[in-house]
């Protein structure tokens, strides 16, 4: 892995709005005193007149947004996805979903790997609070890469939508020719002996576990779905036929998220097991970020493991 | 004499908006009559003085805006765009039924001329600030108005956004408070105490205007003095009763969402036409 692909997936959203910036008038950024955190802060000092800091009040950032959206602004209001979702939520499902707004919503600190702030910061129920939201679209892009060209289809696309990112440094899964289409998942390696669908920076943990199964001979088809809604119906069901259960692996809580979304599907249309990797039943707590995945069970040396396990099963 | 000539066509339609309010909540059998009896009055001055817009184009850009920031006085909405031609009177018989567009609190998808759904408390002023900050970025003459319930202030948010409106200096934008005093629980005072409320908003950088919700001339003065007003948003503190022009829904917080049986439909119907004069 080169050293220049590590990034903070935050910097492929800060850097998406400013090539937005430079291409589309309407785009505004709308931040609650996190700037620097989230990367809007690069937005602001080249956008000033287009970056509205509305001070420490989420709730009041999500409707300003809908206000501007009914003037055909483009807002990304961004803060940590815990605060966005969980504190204004009546904001987003009542006001931007109900009727059915432009308003793209952007929580970044998803995840365990936000570290030693602890449980209170970070987001672990997010995808389920905002999938489950009528017209809402939800992204969990893996890599900076992917967070950049995500974004510029937010942009694009018309309606609510929820981009999800992360804190740590993460090694790029995708490059810059990568191909990105909203509600189509992404293979990224393919083997005959087990489908484990992923989703967000997580990505680069199963990556690495993916050349940790090789030397075991063990050959897994990577699926990176960072749209979560609409999901990629057509894709669950081919693996599920192919390979009779599927694996996920993600940040969230295993209620109502990634695997929640999968399951739901395959309940419906093709019945089979699905082993979740994820977060069950439990707050965040502190600590580094490695030591927290590999305690939860999400590092690529615990992932290597349990995908070991579920094939020979 | 032109003026009180106009005065007389608002109170009259005030009327016809409370009679339509009325019928059109005993007809659905559930609705909010007394806290949409109480913005009567501002609405009439609202919709049929203050604003501009086109009912035959209900997307024109430059329109003033209204948001219903207590969006279950939606009848009072209702009563007012209908009055206004954005759709026939003969539509508000279907308010809370079933597919009918007139849904028991505002959805804007469902029915053209409702800005933005309202009916979680508390978020009208905040929307109202976003519209408003989008008029002064785009250099736009439209104003912003919005109708906040007094027991909404309760709300946290609503202080969040008027932190908001005086920072960014929003002279656009006009908050009408109807202060009839009364929340689903029962006295303000006693649930929440709001007051000194004129003081409070004064400490939030607001240009604050009391007057008499029920007083035509007193709402036309308000708005009014906003628009002369620059540099700050305003607030129009309209001092009213809940469930006005019905003597026996009026000051009585049971009729905050609550609907009239036949016989007083009949009898609140007979009091508001008697006043209308015709």
């Amino acid at each position: 892995m080169k050293t220049q692909d590590i990034k903070p997936i935050r910097d492929g959203y800060g850097n998406a709005l400013l090539k937005l910036g430079e291409t589309n008038p309407n785009v505004l950024v709308l931040d609650a005193d996190l700037s620097t955190s989230t990367r809007t802060n690069w937005f602001a000092e080249k956008f000033p007149e287009r970056f509205i800091d509305v001070g420490i009040a989420e709730q009041n950032m999500v409707d300003i947004a809908a206000g501007l959206s009914l003037e055909g602004k483009i807002p990304f209001v961004t803060t940590y996805g815990v605060f966005v979702c969980g504190r204004a939520f009546d904001q987003l499902r009542n006001t931007v979903c109900y009727s059915q707004l432009n308003v793209k919503v952007v929580g970044s600190h998803g995840g365990i790997s936000v570290g030693q702030d602890g449980g209170s910061h970070q987001a672990i129920e997010d995808i389920a609070l905002m999938r489950i939201l009528p017209s809402m679209t939800v992204v969990v892009p893996c890599d900076h890469f992917q967070a950049y060209i995500a974004t510029m289809h937010l942009a694009e696309m018309e309606g609510p939508a929820y981009l999800r990112l992360a804190r740590e440094a993460t090694a790029a899964i995708t490059d810059e020719n990568s191909v990105f289409e909203l509600g189509k998942a992404q293979i990224l390696t393919k083997g005959n002996d087990c489908a484990i669908f992923f989703a967000g920076t997580i990505g680069s943990e199963v990556m690495k576990a993916v050349e940790l199964l090789h030397d075991k001979n063990i050959f897994p088809t990577i699926i990176n779905m960072h749209t979560i809604k609409p999901i990629d119906k057509d894709c669950i069901i081919k693996y599920a036929k192919k390979f009779g259960k599927l694996m996920t692996v993600e940040e969230h809580l295993q209620a109502g998220g990634l695997g929640s979304a999968i399951a739901e599907v395959l309940a419906e249309e093709y019945p089979a097991k699905v082993k979740m990797l994820a977060i069950y039943d439990r707050f965040g707590e502190s600590g580094q970020p490695d030591i927290l995945l590999d305690a939860f069970g999400l590092s690529a040396r615990r992932i290597c493991e349990q995908v070991e396990g579920f094939v020979k099963d | 004499m032109e003026k009180i000539i106009i005065i007389d066509q608002l109170k009259k339609r005030a009327e016809e908006i409370r009679y339509d309010i009325i019928k059109m909540i005993g007809e659905a059998g559930s609705g909010h009559p007394g806290g949409s009896l109480s913005g009567a009055d501002i609405g009439a001055v609202l919709f049929f003085n203050e604003m501009n817009f086109k009912p035959q184009n209900p997307e024109w850009k430059n329109r003033d805006k209204f948001i219903l920031s207590k969006g279950h006085a939606a009848p009072l909405l209702y009563a007012l765009l209908a009055h206004a031609g954005f759709f026939e009177r003969s539509e508000l018989k279907t308010l809370r039924k079933y597919k009918s567009r007139l849904q028991g609190h505002p959805a804007s998808y469902m029915l053209p001329g409702v800005e933005v759904s309202t009916g979680s408390l508390g978020q009208g002023l905040s929307i109202s600030c976003g519209i408003a900050l989008a008029g002064k970025m785009d250099k736009k003459n439209y104003r912003v108005y919005t109708l906040l319930g007094d027991g909404e202030l309760d709300e946290g948010q609503v202080w969040e956004a008027a932190m908001f409106a005086s920072h960014k200096k929003l002279d656009n934008l006009c908050a009408i408070v109807d202060r009839n005093c009364l929340q689903i629980d029962g006295d303000t005072e006693k649930v929440m105490a709001l007051e000194p409320l004129k003081a409070k908003w004064d400490a939030f950088g607001w240009h604050t205007i009391p007057v008499d919700g029920h007083n035509i001339s007193d709402i036309l003065h308000g708005f009014e003095e906003f628009h002369s007003i620059k540099n700050k948003p305003t607030v129009i503190l309209a001092k009213t009763v809940k469930g006005k022009g019905v003597s026996f829904m009026e000051n009585q917080a049971s009729w905050h969402g609550k609907a009239p049986n036949r016989e007083q439909t009949e009898q609140a119907l007979k009091e508001i036409k008697a006043r209308m004069g015709t």
